[in-house]
């Protein structure tokens, strides 16, 4: 292992760590510690911790503006989406990676193109197809859209996985009187399940805080997810800050929470692709 | 034998064929479509009279849609030269910091990552808040630190609106620089950096030397993801200074310009679904190239390296 013998310069690495850990975590301490005050103790104290605790702000965001709606509705969403990723995903990367057809590399590179092209510049596309199929202003277009952005990541990462699966495993259960499907569901997917979960958790964060397709594809306030809910109710509690700071919050903590606890999996399906090169 | 191929053959269809239908379906199909329409004029939602090129030159030359049109090409690519500066190469230079075996460096490349995690709205909320003049905790600290003679409404501002949008976006994008670029460091072979120290290298000529061209492909791929990102950026600026881009459209990017002119109302700078079509086209090719560009550049010199 390396490491930095001269004394100044260990002091400078270190004096830079500790800047860089504030600038990451100040902003963040700021809208949590914000949340849980009045208006006075935000304009007076703005960097103490709140005393006393006031919990306000939080019950007004679930009374007033009705917030286990959004946040339901994106739990619906994010579930329905995620889980239609991994298993069309799945379906599909096993087909690609354990059988030897014409156009297969091409089907492959097809799918992995998608990492590249951004979905929003077909928006028109998909309102027009949304408005046809009458899915328009309901959280199943949202659904749709998600799982088209998240296939290309898919099918990236679980066709590699996948193909390391010895062949003699299947082999020996086609022996035992296996078909394709029970290999599939037998043999595959138990084996995968590591790269499977890295799917889903790798696509909670896109699909989670998306708000540019629910702006657009989405009127009614019954059917809002929180990205959209937060951008309503900052625009109409402005002047509430502790209010405005608790929708905040309650948008992030979710995903810093999912983050925090499996850490080790996001890391390793982002990096997976720019180690190979 | 023949037959069991065969059979074999029609049932992978069934397990492509559903991710195909609905990537093509909700991805290919609506970009073509999209472009098929920048060649149309029309009120509502489906335009239908044949324009030809008419929506590009109107894009390109004609006043105002020109005006707006380079205004945000100029003001993205500022963006993304901002944003390379302070997230790709800052954020370069502390991940060979944080992959040198000190103490708590693997602790900050956790921490480093969780203003990924938040949506950028959010972000865009928060730091529009920090920088609000009447709240202005930065003003505060200005305050504190006896700057008080810098403080100025910063995103009402056009000097600073764009630069602060720049580094709030790189804030939130910071960690995703660490996590690629130390995994990369992570995989270099510590011989070669063994062998590079024996010969005396420095710390500035070990990166110039051995670190950057080894990483050379992770260095693409983050460069890459900041410009498709960069170039499709729209909720950092709805969130710090709205659709519109304010103040005076100075952080008008193609993002804001191309949700204003397909999806608001006339009033609000809507200038119908087909040039809003044509927006997209551009910023399409655009994205294309430039990362076509990227791929022949980063390869080039790899090859070179190597």
């Amino acid at each position: 292992m390396i490491t930095i013998h001269r004394r100044w310069a260990r002091l400078v690495s270190y004096g830079l760590m500790v800047f860089y850990a504030a600038v990451i975590l100040f902003p963040l301490y700021l809208m949590l510690i914000t949340s849980l005050k009045d208006n006075r103790q935000i304009f007076t104290r703005p960097f103490a911790f709140p005393n006393p605790i006031e919990f306000g702000g939080y019950l007004r965001v679930f009374t007033v503006a009705h917030y286990g709606i959004y946040f339901k509705n994106s739990t619906v969403i994010t579930l329905c989406a995620l889980a239609l990723i991994v298993f069309l995903s799945a379906l599909a990367s096993y087909a690609l990676a354990k059988y030897e057809f014409r156009g297969k590399t091409a089907i492959y590179v097809y799918f992995v193109l998608g990492l590249i092209v951004p979905i929003r510049l077909g928006t028109i596309g998909i309102l027009k197809t949304m408005i046809g199929l009458t899915l328009f202003d309901t959280i199943w277009s949202l659904v749709i859209v998600f799982v088209a952005m998240g296939i290309p990541l898919g099918v990236f990462i679980l066709y590699d996985f996948i193909r390391m699966i010895p062949e003699e495993l299947s082999h020996s259960a086609r022996i035992d009187g296996c078909n394709e499907h029970m290999i599939f569901r037998r043999i595959v997917v138990p084996l995968s399940q590591p790269a499977l979960a890295t799917v889903a958790i790798v696509n909670f964060i896109p699909v989670w805080n998306d708000f540019w397709f629910p702006l657009i594809l989405i009127r009614s306030n019954e059917v809002r997810p929180v990205p959209l809910a937060t951008a309503l109710l900052f625009g109409q509690f402005e002047t509430n800050f502790g209010m405005v700071f608790a929708v905040l919050s309650l948008a992030s903590l979710p995903v810093m929470t999912f983050y925090l606890l499996l850490s080790r999996y996001f890391i390793k399906g982002l990096t997976k692709g720019a180690l190979k090169g | 034998m023949l037959r069991q191929e065969g059979k074999r053959r029609w049932f992978l269809v069934w397990y492509i064929l559903p991710a195909l239908v609905v990537y093509t379906a909700f991805m290919l199909v609506p970009i073509i479509n999209s472009m098929r329409l920048s060649f149309f004029s029309g009120d509502g939602l489906i335009p239908n009279e044949f324009v030809g090129f008419d929506n590009y030159i109107k894009l390109f030359a004609e006043y105002p849609f020109n005006e707006r049109f380079w205004n945000a090409f100029f003001n993205n690519i500022k963006f993304f030269v901002m944003v390379t500066l302070y997230q790709n190469i800052l954020g370069f230079l502390m991940a060979v910091l944080l992959t040198r075996g000190l103490r708590f460096s693997a602790f900050l490349r956790k921490l480093s990552f969780i203003p990924t995690t938040l949506s950028v709205l959010v972000v865009g909320f928060l730091f529009s808040m920090i920088f609000n003049p009447v709240w202005g905790v930065f003003d505060q600290i200005l305050r504190v630190l006896g700057l008080e003679s810098l403080i100025r409404p910063w995103l009402g501002d056009r000097l600073t609106a764009l630069p602060i949008v720049s580094m709030v976006v790189s804030w939130q994008f910071f960690g995703e620089s660490i996590i690629f670029y130390t995994a990369g460091i992570d995989a270099i072979d510590d011989e070669m950096l063994e062998a590079a120290r024996i010969d005396g290298a420095g710390f500035f000529s070990e990166i110039w030397h051995i670190i950057l061209p080894s990483i050379l492909p992770v260095v693409g791929i983050v460069t890459i993801l900041i410009f498709v990102g960069d170039f499709t950026q729209f909720d950092i600026i709805y969130a710090m200074s709205t659709s519109m881009g304010n103040p005076g459209y100075s952080t008008d990017i193609f993002g804001s310009l191309f949700y204003r002119t397909a999806f608001s109302s006339p009033e609000r700078g809507g200038w119908g679904m087909g040039m809003g079509a044509a927006v997209a086209t551009i910023m399409f090719v655009f994205v294309f190239v430039g990362v076509g560009l990227f791929l022949i550049f980063f390869n080039r010199r790899r090859s070179k390296l190597s």
